[in-house]
């Protein structure tokens, strides 16, 4: 049996060397500091340059989202998770609707299914070009940053296509989808589907046998199989160890397990296989994009959401000529639907990790409590385990390796 | 096409010293590094290929406080964060101005609750007002302009305007 790994407390680390108990220096690192990836506070017992002892102080973009989900309704709640994991907010979206289904019981309609696949696999893209950008920026790569970028523009288009929003789409609502999908919409992901295969061999280019790239990357943070279960490591960050642990193969959700793709797995747990995962999960989801968009022209025209009248309103011309599809309308508006008494968890795979979500229904139209598992913040915890015994320099290459979203982290 | 033009052979241009320190202000604007959540990331689109905000000087972001004169306040402040905005804000030297970026920064936004200060002007001081959640670049591009054109007006006496509130941009529904 190996020997505990426990995670440091800033008090552990600032408390003896208050007291001069220490030869060590501690420094203090953000919440103000740009490579901290917004607002984390990691406090650094150092040794020279090296890093003894590293603890994060996290809290400093608490923003009371559970709570204030229990003061709205079912449906309502839905546009305070966008603003959890900002770089993913239809993951989240996703992640929540599936936890009410769940409690509900509803059937959701074929083409929301597979709307929701396509939608999510770009936003995985979307989200690791964000994190491949801004990681290369912190090495001093600034040119990734830019074509990064460019696509995940073309990726917004389409949310903005779809929802209106490009970010904070909120798109995804408890019984199915907001509203059908546009007449352009398969033309346009496939626009973009035709062109992101080579863009990605351009990232490649830049950065796979970059001398530079390598040197900073390779044996660089490195975690085994054993220790980052233990830490509760999930996602790519996983994967890069070698255990091919995906939900997206293990509890298949929304129909993934009718999707051909294969999870990519790293060899050494280090910061290059953290990234080599990613840029084959992106290419992956390609994949699953191209065959959700060949389903979608297939299947039609159709529902995008429940034909449950008690979770979903009915159609507008139905009101004006059925009063029952009126009083359904009128006490979902005003009062909400009313989940039956229990609770609910769901996990999906976020493009940070294993993002869960569980609802504790008391039968009233707003939830008793509801939790979220943030990848980020569980996987935060192994950044001491990884930074022992490196400078400080590879310190900023590992928080940005392992690609931390503070707004969920502190949510 | 430039000053020579305007200038002629005279050699000799008039203008006020007001409006020379306020051109090299505006066209030289070094932001802080400075971002909380969401809105953080739409100012990084800003700054990336699609918008490009180095086409009005505005590229080089300081990471340092003591090197910036324009602080973004890019998403939502807590309780736990002001006094870290705070001590930013009395770092930068004057003179300074701030963008509150977004309706969290602005007023709160959505989140009316015990985390969440409630508008960023409880802390410091802001210039303009950008609204949206988050505001597309097109929308803080536009609130960096309205703030160029705030410090043109600007006197060297020092006396300051009061702050801009941008309107909230008419959303095209599909």
């Amino acid at each position: 049996m190996a020997e505990p790994i426990t995670v440091p407390t800033p008090q552990q680390i600032i408390e003896p060397a208050v007291a001069g108990r220490t030869e060590t220096m501690v420094l203090n690192m953000g919440p103000h500091h740009p490579s901290t990836h917004g607002v984390l506070r990691l406090v650094l017992e150092l040794d020279g340059e090296v890093v003894v002892n590293v603890a994060p102080d996290v809290g400093y973009l608490h923003t009371g989202i559970e709570k204030t989900m229990e003061s709205k309704t079912y449906q309502k709640a839905v546009v305070l998770t966008d603003r959890m994991d900002y770089l993913a907010p239809l993951s989240n979206n996703l992640c929540y609707a599936l936890a009410v289904e769940k409690l509900l019981g509803v059937e959701i309609p074929e083409r929301a299914q597979i709307a929701r696949v396509l939608l999510t696999e770009l936003q995985r893209i979307s989200s690791h070009l964000v994190w491949l950008g801004t990681h290369a920026l912190d090495l001093a790569a600034m040119s990734v940053f830019l074509y990064a970028f460019r696509e995940r523009e073309q990726i917004l288009d389409i949310f903005e296509l779809v929802s209106g929003a490009r970010m904070m789409t909120s798109y995804f609502r408890i019984g199915g989808l907001a509203y059908d999908l546009p007449a352009d919409f398969i033309p346009t992901v496939e626009q973009f589907l035709a062109i992101m295969p080579s863009r990605i061999d351009e990232y490649e280019d830049l950065l796979t046998a970059n001398p530079l790239w390598l040197e900073r990357t390779v044996g660089v943070g490195v975690i085994d199989a054993q220790s980052a279960i233990a830490l509760g490591l999930t996602g790519a960050n996983l994967r890069a160890t070698g255990v091919a642990y995906d939900v997206r193969k293990a509890m298949p959700y929304s129909g993934y397990e009718t999707y051909s793709f294969e999870i990519p797995i790293g060899k050494n747990g280090d910061i290059y296989d953290r990234y080599r995962v990613r840029i084959a999960e992106m290419r992956q989801s390609v994949k699953i994009v191209q065959q959700a968009t060949e389903r979608l022209r297939e299947l039609g025209p159709g529902p995008v959401v429940t034909s449950d009248r008690k979770v979903a309103p009915p159609p507008k011309r139905e009101i004006t000529e059925s009063m029952e599809s009126l009083i359904h309308h009128f006490k979902l508006w005003t009062e909400g639907f009313k989940p039956p008494r229990g609770d609910a968890y769901v996990s999906i795979e976020s493009p940070r990790g294993i993002l869960g979500c569980y609802v504790v229904s008391d039968g009233s139209p707003k939830p008793w409590r509801v939790h979220f598992r943030a990848p980020s913040f569980i996987n935060l915890q192994s950044l001491a385990h990884m930074a022992k015994g490196r400078m400080v320099a590879d310190l900023v290459a590992l928080i940005a390796s392992l690609d931390p979203v503070l707004g969920e982290v502190d949510r | 096409m430039g000053i020579e033009e305007k200038a002629g052979n005279l050699g000799i241009v008039t203008t006020t010293l007001e409006t020379v320190v306020n051109w090299g202000r505006t066209n030289a604007m070094w932001p802080l590094l400075f971002g909380l959540a969401c809105c953080a990331i739409e100012m990084m689109g800003a700054q990336a290929s699609n918008y490009d905000l180095s086409r009005f000087g505005m590229e080089l972001n300081r990471a340092s406080p003591r090197q910036a004169d324009l602080m973004i306040v890019a998403g939502r402040v807590s309780r736990k964060m002001a006094p870290v905005v705070r001590r930013l804000y009395d770092q930068m030297p004057e003179p300074k101005w701030v963008i509150a970026m977004g309706d969290c920064a602005a007023c709160g936004g959505i989140f009316n609750n015990y985390a969440i200060v409630q508008g960023v002007d409880e802390v410091v001081p802001v210039d303009v007002y950008v609204a949206g959640c988050p505001p597309r670049p097109e929308a803080l591009i536009d609130g960096i302009m309205m703030l160029h054109q705030k410090v043109m007006r600007e006197k060297l006496s020092g006396k300051k305007e009061a702050p801009i509130r941008l309107e909230q941009p008419l959303v095209q529904v599909k």
